[in-house]
């Protein structure tokens, strides 16, 4: 009588354990559908071959146009200029901080990079617009070119310094997961430190680095509020970093904070961009994950 | 030199790019350490103003006709140095203390933006006229900057003087007691389950995927999913604490699981092992000697998970809890903002002297963030258990 009273009893905590683990799968889908089917809406109204290469975005008219490719233009531009800023930064602190750095320092420096990656983005993008916009203005103006108060380059590197944890934190890992015996008989053949990195160990991690670069891709791609703070709004193809171009993230939140009608062309725009959003994040961490499961095949580690 | 046989004409070279790869390495962490201490002396440069606030003392008559038009209550000469709001609140306080109707009070009353901007040598749009007053009062004393007690004990205003992070504060507690109250809980089923129930079958896997995914999903599709299921479908109240917590609960959950599989996976297999030697169930194992056990590990990273969702903006605007909030709300159904959006409101005035509240704002959620990370770095230390 007692056993099966405990019986029901472990049954119910199970079951209790296995919804809350369902939880996160109805996220993911309550995620995936509610942007879906707002922007299956958006397409009944509005072409998705328009959308996705014409170049007229014009919302909040009569006869608007939804033609996203300078958004995407911009998204690209601004994440380019963070991974060119994070990429090398990021990865050189990491290499620091496993091959050359002694114990004391690396036990300082993780925390410090704990900080930079625990400071809100609204932060940063205060910071982007007050301090380093108008830097980049003063700069460009004293070398004779005319940059733009709010330029995607301003935005660039103040994204690719909120990325560098991201990156750094885990090519740390990755690169001190590479076995020390390859390290060893590098150096028994004669080669310098440094070359035993740009070798041996680099190349040993490549797969983890590029995860890590996969993943702050991702993370530039789906930022918001540094670029809602410091870039532009205006859809603007062009090449040219100092002008202000505009974002995925910042069309959405643009269109959402307007006073339209829910189901407007204007609104529904923000989910066909926030479906373009989860595609490609999900592809990149995707490719992420596939990629650190390679290193940790590899090398057999399970501490990633 | 030539007849060593060790010497390698290379060997120069090899040493020179070895030494620029480590000043390399070095240097993109210098790099990265400047930034960090730029970025927060320019911040804490410039808030500092914000701790004072400039109080003018003039004579306030008060009377039926200040009663009426407030304005009337100060001299006419001295009308533009005092604060509009403060101004507002004249027929309050005589509702307040009747006693005060017909007498002048000489007193120390909240002066104007402009003046206070002017005092702390920033840009100001005050006429020569009026400077020429600024000027007469301070050289009398009757101007000065006192200690800003607004800022901690006033809600938002339209007028910078007057504003203040109060029901910003608020709205962040109540959003993130609502989100611990769900995250928490769920956050730690789920990993105990995958942990220690779960069989490796294509449901947990499929789960496993899914919070992976989940951790790397942009903020701001969450608060799309907030505005489309908890707003439009479910009809929960716009800007109010209960959807910008639940918003930030999704987001926080990846979080606490994964550091909390961690905690878990840590324990020793011998506690388990002992207890079922003694009979014991699998529930009552993990209940009562495993999960007190992971307890400090799991706690660690729950706070690291709320210090997120505290700073956490983007979802919060789609789900419009950046509306103008003056009075704390009450509840969790009213409408609220929280302290990042509040940082963004005020990023976004025109006015030059909300530029120190805003980084008055960030000085204070960094403070709180970096208080929140140093106690679980102190928990994780002092229940580290080496087994």
């Amino acid at each position: 009588m007692v056993k099966t009273s405990e019986n029901n009893n472990e049954k119910f905590i199970r079951f209790l354990l296995i919804f809350a683990s369902v939880i996160s799968i109805l996220t993911t889908i309550g995620i995936l559908f509610s942007i879906l089917f707002q922007a299956i809406e958006f397409f009944q109204l509005r072409s998705f071959w328009y959308f996705i290469s014409g170049t007229e975005w014009t919302p909040g008219r009569q006869d608007s146009q939804f033609g996203a490719l300078p958004i995407f233009a911009g998204t690209l531009m601004i994440t380019f200029l963070a991974l060119l800023v994070a990429i090398p930064i990021g990865v050189g602190s990491a290499i620091y901080m496993s091959e050359y750095a002694s114990r004391f320092r690396r036990n300082l420096l993780k925390p410090i990079l704990e900080i930079l990656a625990g400071i809100p983005t609204v932060v940063y993008g205060f910071f982007a617009a007050l301090t380093i916009a108008p830097g980049i203005v003063e700069i460009c103006e004293s070398i004779g070119l005319d940059a733009a108060y709010n330029s995607a380059l301003a935005c660039g590197i103040v994204m690719g310094v909120m990325i560098i944890p991201v990156i750094a934190s885990l090519s740390d890992d990755v690169l001190r997961a590479v076995p020390n015996s390859q390290r060893n008989a590098s150096l028994a053949l004669g080669m310098t430190h440094s070359e035993t990195i740009r070798n041996i160990v680099v190349p040993s991690a490549m797969p983890g680095i590029i995860s890590a670069s996969l993943l702050g891709l991702s993370k530039a791609i789906g930022e918001t509020m540094i670029v809602v703070m410091a870039a532009g709004l205006r859809p603007n193809l062009t090449w040219n970093p100092l002008e202000d171009m505009t974002t995925v993230t910042v069309r959405i939140v643009d269109s959402l904070v307007g006073d339209h009608a829910f189901d407007s062309p204007d609104t529904l725009s923000a989910f066909a961009l926030g479906l373009m959003l989860f595609v490609v994040t999900l592809i990149l961490n995707m490719l992420s994950l596939s990629q650190i499961r390679k290193f940790k095949a590899k090398y057999k580690v399970n501490t990633l | 030199m030539s007849n060593n046989p060790f010497n390698d004409p290379s060997l120069a070279g090899r040493h020179r790019s070895a030494y620029l790869f480590k000043w390399f390495t070095r240097g993109s962490i210098l790099i990265t350490l400047a930034f960090l201490f730029f970025f927060l002396f320019d911040m804490v440069r410039t808030a500092y103003p914000a701790m004072w606030q400039a109080q003018v003392k003039v004579d306030v008559s008060y009377n039926k006709k200040s009663a009426r038009l407030s304005q009337k209550a100060i001299d006419k000469k001295y009308r533009k140095i005092v604060s509009r709001a403060w101004l507002r609140t004249i027929p309050k306080q005589l509702e307040e203390k009747p006693e005060l109707m017909d007498t002048t009070v000489n007193q120390w009353v909240l002066a104007d933006d402009q003046v206070d901007q002017y005092l702390k040598g920033h840009h100001h749009k005050l006429k020569p006229k009026q400077i020429k007053v600024v000027e007469e009062l301070k050289s009398k004393g009757l101007l000065e900057l006192k200690w800003n007690n607004i800022f901690f004990s006033k809600g938002d205003s339209k007028i910078p003087e007057n504003a203040g992070l109060l029901s910003a504060m608020i709205g962040s507690i109540l959003t993130l007691l609502v989100t611990m109250f769900i995250a928490f809980p769920l956050g730690v089923a789920t990993a105990v389950y995958l942990e220690e129930f779960a069989k490796d079958n294509w449901l947990t896997r499929f789960i496993e995927v899914n919070i992976n995914n989940l951790a790397a999903i942009p903020s701001i599709l969450f608060g799309l999913l907030g505005l489309a299921v908890f707003i439009n479908l479910f009809g929960m109240p716009r800007s109010s604490p209960l959807v910008g917590g639940l918003t930030l609960a999704l987001m926080t959950l990846p979080i606490i699981i994964v550091s909390s599989r961690a905690a878990l996976r840590s324990v020793p297999d011998s506690i388990r092992q002992a207890g079922y030697g003694l009979g014991l169930t699998r529930v009552q194992i993990v209940q009562d000697h495993v999960i007190p056990v992971a307890f400090p590990g799991i706690l660690t990273g729950s706070i690291i998970g709320l210090a997120q969702a505290m700073g956490e903006t983007a979802p919060l605007i789609i789900i419009g809890m950046i509306a103008f909030i003056p009075d704390s709300p009450g509840s969790i159904f009213e409408a609220a903002t929280v302290m990042p959006a509040q940082i963004f409101t005020w990023a976004g005035m025109p006015e030059r002297a909300y530029i120190e509240k805003t980084a008055a704002g960030i000085v204070v959620i960094l403070t709180i963030l970096l208080s929140l990370n140093a106690f679980a770095i102190y928990l994780r230390k002092k229940y580290e258990i080496k087994w």
